[in-house]
């Protein structure tokens, strides 16, 4: 019985383009196309919640100033820097696979992933903190002074927003792990890797809404300290 | 490309088309293929329209009479909760993108499916695992705070299925999502080659502004039904005020959305009228360019006046004057279709067959509906109809008289092209007949009855609003009978109707240039686009189509 | 079934007939273009109608001028319908100095109305012809709607906040009140009536209602009850800002922000006083919620707005505070009642 013979490059990238499109250029921009939008409609997702932050924030300042007082500030900026440094690795995957690189393609994937699960670990070392202070809002929620409505409404958005970012970065993880087994299993040529670059967009997507979490939820209270 | 009829094909051996490419309920059910798939939509929303129809009946029923003495008031509240919901998210929105846009986009423009067959698919899924919940939520009891959810009774107050019933039409915004980004990117990337942009059919301008509205308003919603969740699980104070929330706040988010939902009903509806009368006018629409223009200028105004359902609601006398003003601008692009659909009939050769008939009643039925929406949107007289039965009629000579008028008569102009059958003519124009006296005779005296200020969501009334709710009952029934019609004959016709050939009507569009039914890749060859749209030549003048 | 039946609600206030001459003209202007088009359907349906397959009609594309005409000519009219919707909203809106005040607490499922010399209703509200009346109102629980069709008014009535909505009545005679914001269960029970009589007429169902104690009054024994006066107090030993003349004032709070000192802000500042500080003063203030129901609420306000400035010589003046100590803080729950009987009055009589 004859081997099979390998696929070539060409034949392999042609073998990769679905039915419906009629050339690889065009099923990229598609799925490009297609990031772009589902990303525009998780812009408007998060920002109904970004608009609940601004209407109660504005009604009450002081008050949320307080309440952001009681996050911890290094957690969040060690948070953040995780994630900034996970975008790089993202890139990095993207542009190791575009030049055929395996081998720092999965230790970049992976770094990615690892640095994703250190940010989740960060995050609930800070739930459970908040939980021991009695701060997860609902009956349970304690706050000396009298800012104590104002900072429940502030500790219900973070947890609304940084639970909702969570689970995006969960999906995100879920979706890398995807992509290197896939790259494990030698699918991606330069030709084709379009599925890591489209998955980026999304990573990178997740990145920005922290970068914008931060500050507002983080560095509010700073100056009145 | 030719307008004349080819000879009907009948007595010929059964014909290889998307319906014969494998049998089971597999290859329906893991189908990749949008022809399939809008045939799974049609049957799931089929199913819906007729159980919110069945919470009309009980409502009119309740009606006639002014005490409430045929259920409790409890009962009744959720009727006209579920009838909304059902109705809204599980039939309006999906019914024409879902089932015609998934079906006819792709032939429209040439292609051989949508851009993301799978997407597609789990859109489906996604609609039924929606509809499972809500359908939880209606046999466990029902909600009962209105489709409108308001805050703080759908958090704090209301004792029903709030919940399932609010995961359900989270779970069935995807499937809205989903199928808006599909269009969206098809049609961006997908066109064959010579189909560029203004050569493309109004159908699908109308469908490419509505998949805008699809994609941006409902993770909206989305969020909306999110925050009513998290406070009604945790006791959270985002919209009660007892904890320092603001229930006006609800009601900017909801109908944020909700608003350019209604867009999201009515635009695929004037894309179905904008393809049947060049059609059944023989005729080049008037005016192409302004009509789609005019579909993407709704789509963007339609974000920009929410705020026109909130007049009364404690909202800054400027923000009324606001949307006020953006209400009447969205105005005009609708009137402006309907000159541009009239002048379209001006010197053509009209036939009246069925779908011509659904169309004419769009135009007329939109018209009222939308003339009333200028009152309105006219602040000093909604003062006095807000949340009274002048609303209801407005919003159901649109989405009943215009949307689902332009459902049926494009379901009737398409079926040929889906099914490869004729369907009884004789019947079919009865039906419409019935459909439209029905319609008028329910829906018109509810102007009269909100004018004269009996609020909507009453389960009682004063016993001088009684004749005109008798009225109304009346017409409801004679609706329902005329909508029971076309089930039944359809269904005949798939049987025993005659064969279609692939072009009945004789009209333009790539989707003719098909057998009918389609063949799965829908062309054998690619077209190649070299005409205008909506191009009528002379039969001399046919040109030899490859 | 009734043989008579209205096509037509009542008009019975100024601004009712307003509202119906702007509806007639939206009425004729509707009617045309609705007549217009259809006409012209069905005239193009029958007179083009097809006479043979072989038929094809001339190709025209459109016209531009044709566009732009029917694009300027409705956007004019829609203008003028927005114009004169806008002229009458605003009237709607701007109650005039003079009005007559009445308060309105909504609750599942009944209305609560309080005229400012203490009176009390529920589920109706008799008022005199011919004088501007206002209505203050808040809801205890959701949100509900006062709906007179008759005067033509309609305003949103919403827990945690006031609304306003005024008339003035034109004709004596009886007209419904609907609630007409969905609001549970009972939402089409919360009806009632208005009864607009004449001012004779009303100067007697006022004077035999038996109204003992204004609102005014019934907020001083409030203000005692509770203690306000041990912080609020006109005195140096005060530790709480003094209220007498602050009604409609303009404050500076402690953000540097300014504010008028309306119902709005009393309200507030009594069920979370914190929110908003006054300069100077320190968030010592304990929070009423709970302690003092919507109706208490709005009889000190009126009892605040009755206390006149300290170099004025007409007005209330507070009094210092004495050494009893303060009555049992006064349950949550309102009374309600028949209407006429006030039983609540009676505890709170000093």
């Amino acid at each position: 019985m004859a081997e099979p013979r390998p696929l070539s490059r060409e034949e392999y990238a042609a073998s990769r383009l679905q039915h419906h499109f009629v050339s690889m250029e065009q099923q990229r921009d598609a799925s490009t196309l297609a990031m772009w939008v589902f990303l525009v409609t998780e812009i408007l997702f998060f920002g109904g919640f970004f608009l609940t932050y601004t209407v109660y924030r504005w009604q009450d300042p002081v008050g949320f100033a307080h309440a952001s007082q009681n996050m911890d500030i290094v957690l969040g900026t060690v948070n953040t820097a995780v994630l900034i440094i996970s975008s790089l690795t993202m890139a990095m995957a993207v542009h190791s696979a575009a030049t055929g690189r395996r081998k720092p393609l999965l230790a970049y994937l992976s770094a990615t992933i690892l640095l994703g699960f250190a940010f989740l670990g960060i995050k609930a070392v800070e739930y459970t903190d908040h939980i021991h202070h009695h701060l997860f809002p609902g009956p349970g929620f304690r706050f000396p002074g009298p800012d104590k409505p104002a900072a429940e409404m502030f500790f219900s958005l973070y947890f609304g927003m940084t639970g909702l970012h969570a689970l995006h970065m969960i999906i995100g993880i879920g979706i890398v792990g995807t992509l290197l087994v896939m790259a494990y299993r030698g699918r991606f040529t330069p030709e084709y890797h379009s599925p890591i670059e489209v998955s980026g967009l999304y990573w990178h997507f997740v990145d920005i809404v922290w970068i914008f979490l931060f500050p507002l939820l983080y560095l509010i209270g700073r100056h009145l300290k | 490309m030719s307008a004349e009829m080819t000879p009907p094909l009948v007595d010929a051996p059964p014909r290889e088309s998307f319906l014969t490419a494998g049998y089971g309920v597999k290859s329906w059910l893991l189908t990749r293929d949008h022809k399939r798939i809008a045939l799974l939509y049609l049957a799931s929303i089929t199913f819906f329209f007729f159980l919110g129809g069945l919470f009309a009946l009980l409502i009119r029923l309740e009606l006639l009479t002014p005490e409430g003495d045929l259920v409790q008031p409890e009962t009744y509240n959720k009727l006209f909760t579920m009838h909304g919901i059902v109705m809204v998210f599980f039939f309006l929105i999906p019914s024409i993108p879902a089932v015609l846009g998934n079906f006819f986009i792709p032939m429209m423009i040439g292609a051989k499916d949508l851009a993301f067959p799978r997407l597609n698919l789990l859109s489906w899924y996604v609609y039924m695992i929606g509809g499972l919940f809500t359908l939880w939520a209606v046999v466990h009891g029902g909600v009962d705070t209105g489709w409108t959810f308001y805050a703080p009774f759908s958090t704090v107050s209301s004792s029903s299925h709030v919940l399932p019933a609010a995961i359900g039409i989270f779970i069935t915004g995807f499937s809205s999502i989903l199928t808006g980004l599909n269009f969206i990117v098809t049609i961006h990337t997908m066109r064959a080659p010579g189909m560029t942009w203004f050569r493309l059919p109004l159908f699908v301008w109308s469908h490419y502004a509505t998949s805008l509205i699809m994609v941006l308003g409902t993770p909206v919603i989305a969020v909306t039904l999110l925050l009513v969740a998290l406070e009604r699980i945790f006791h959270l104070g985002f919209f009660d005020p007892a904890l320092g929330g603001d229930p006006v706040l609800f009601q900017h988010l909801f109908w944020f959305y909700s608003h350019p939902a209604v867009y999201i009903m009515v635009l695929p509806a004037m894309g179905v009228v904008s393809e049947i009368v060049p059609t059944f006018a023989r005729k080049s629409v008037f005016g192409y360019r302004f009509v789609a223009y005019a579909s993407v200028a709704i789509a963007v105004l339609g974000f920009l006046v929410w705020g026109h359902h909130m007049f009364v609601s404690g909202q800054s006398v400027y923000a009324g004057l606001f949307f006020s003003l953006l209400s009447f601008f969205v105005a005009i692009p609708s009137a402006v279709k309907v000159f541009n659909w009239t002048a379209t009939m001006y010197k053509g050769s009209i036939s009246w067959r069925t779908p011509m008939l659904y169309a004419i009643g769009f135009i007329g039925l939109f018209t009222i509906g939308g003339l009333t929406g200028l009152f309105l949107a006219t602040l000093g007289v909604d003062v006095h109809v807000h949340d009274t039965y002048f609303i209801i009629a407005h919003f159901h000579y649109i989405m009943v008289g215009g949307a689902i008028m332009g459902y049926l008569g494009g379901i009737h102009y398409w079926w040929p092209k889906i099914s490869g059958k004729l369907y009884s003519e004789g019947l079919a124009k009865f039906a419409a007949f019935v459909v439209f006296v029905g319609f008028n005779l329910t829906f018109f005296p509810q102007f009269i009855l909100g004018y004269l200020g009996m609020p909507r969501r009453y389960h009682s009334y004063p016993p001088e609003f009684q004749v005109l709710n008798v009225m109304s009952t009346a017409g409801a029934s004679i609706l329902g009978f005329g909508y029971v019609l076309p089930l039944a004959y359809l269904f005949w016709s798939m049987r025993y109707g005659r064969d279609a050939s692939s072009n009945p009507w004789g009209a333009t569009g790539l989707e003719w240039q098909t057998t009918s039914p389609p063949p799965t890749e829908n062309f054998p060859v690619t077209p190649v686009v070299d005409w205008e749209p909506y191009e009528y030549r002379p039969k001399k003048e046919v040109a030899a189509v490859g | 079934m009734r043989g008579d039946f209205p096509l037509f609600p009542d008009s019975a206030s100024t601004i009712a007939s307003q509202v119906d001459h702007l509806y007639f003209y939206l009425l004729a202007v509707s009617a045309f273009f609705s007549v217009l088009i259809a006409v012209l359907v069905v005239v193009f349906a029958i007179k083009f109608r097809r006479r043979s397959e072989a038929d094809l009609p001339p190709t025209i594309h459109g016209s531009l001028l044709l566009e732009i005409t029917w694009s300027a000519i409705p956007l004019g009219i829609a203008l003028s319908f927005f114009v004169w919707g806008a002229k009458i909203y605003f009237r709607m809106n701007r109650p005039p100095d003079d009005a007559l005040q009445v308060y309105v607490v909504a609750k599942q499922w009944m209305w609560k109305l309080q005229h400012a010399d203490g009176t009390r209703e529920i589920n109706e509200l008799h008022v005199p012809l011919g004088r501007a009346i206002e209505l203050k109102m808040t809801s205890e629980d959701v949100i509900h709607s006062f709906f007179v069709p008759a005067f033509r008014i309609k305003k949103d009535v919403v827990p945690g906040r006031y609304s306003t909505a005024w008339f003035q009545a034109t004709k004596a005679g009886r007209y419904h009140l609907f609630c007409s914001q969905y609001c549970g269960t009972n939402h089409a029970k919360m009806v009632g009536w208005v009864d607009v009589m004449e001012p004779i007429d009303y100067q007697n169902w006022l004077a035999g209602g038996g109204g003992s104690g204004s609102l005014a009054a019934a907020g001083a024994a409030l203000f005692q009850q509770h203690a306000c006066n041990s912080c609020h107090r006109p005195d140096s030993q005060a530790r709480g800002p003094n209220l007498e003349g602050l009604f409609g004032r303009t404050i500076t709070l402690s953000n540097g922000r300014t504010i008028v000192a309306d119902e709005s802000y009393i309200r507030e500042s009594i069920l979370n006083p914190t929110a908003k500080l006054v300069e100077g003063f320190q968030p010592i203030m304990p929070t009423y919620q709970g302690l003092i129901n919507e109706e208490g609420v709005l009889e000190l306000i009126a009892y605040i707005r009755s206390l006149q400035h300290p170099n004025s010589s007409s007005g209330t003046r507070m009094l210092p505070p004495t050494n009893r100590m303060p009555a049992p803080n006064r349950p949550g729950q309102e009374t309600g009642g028949a209407p006429g009987s006030r039983p609540a009055d009676e505890e709170r009589k000093p």
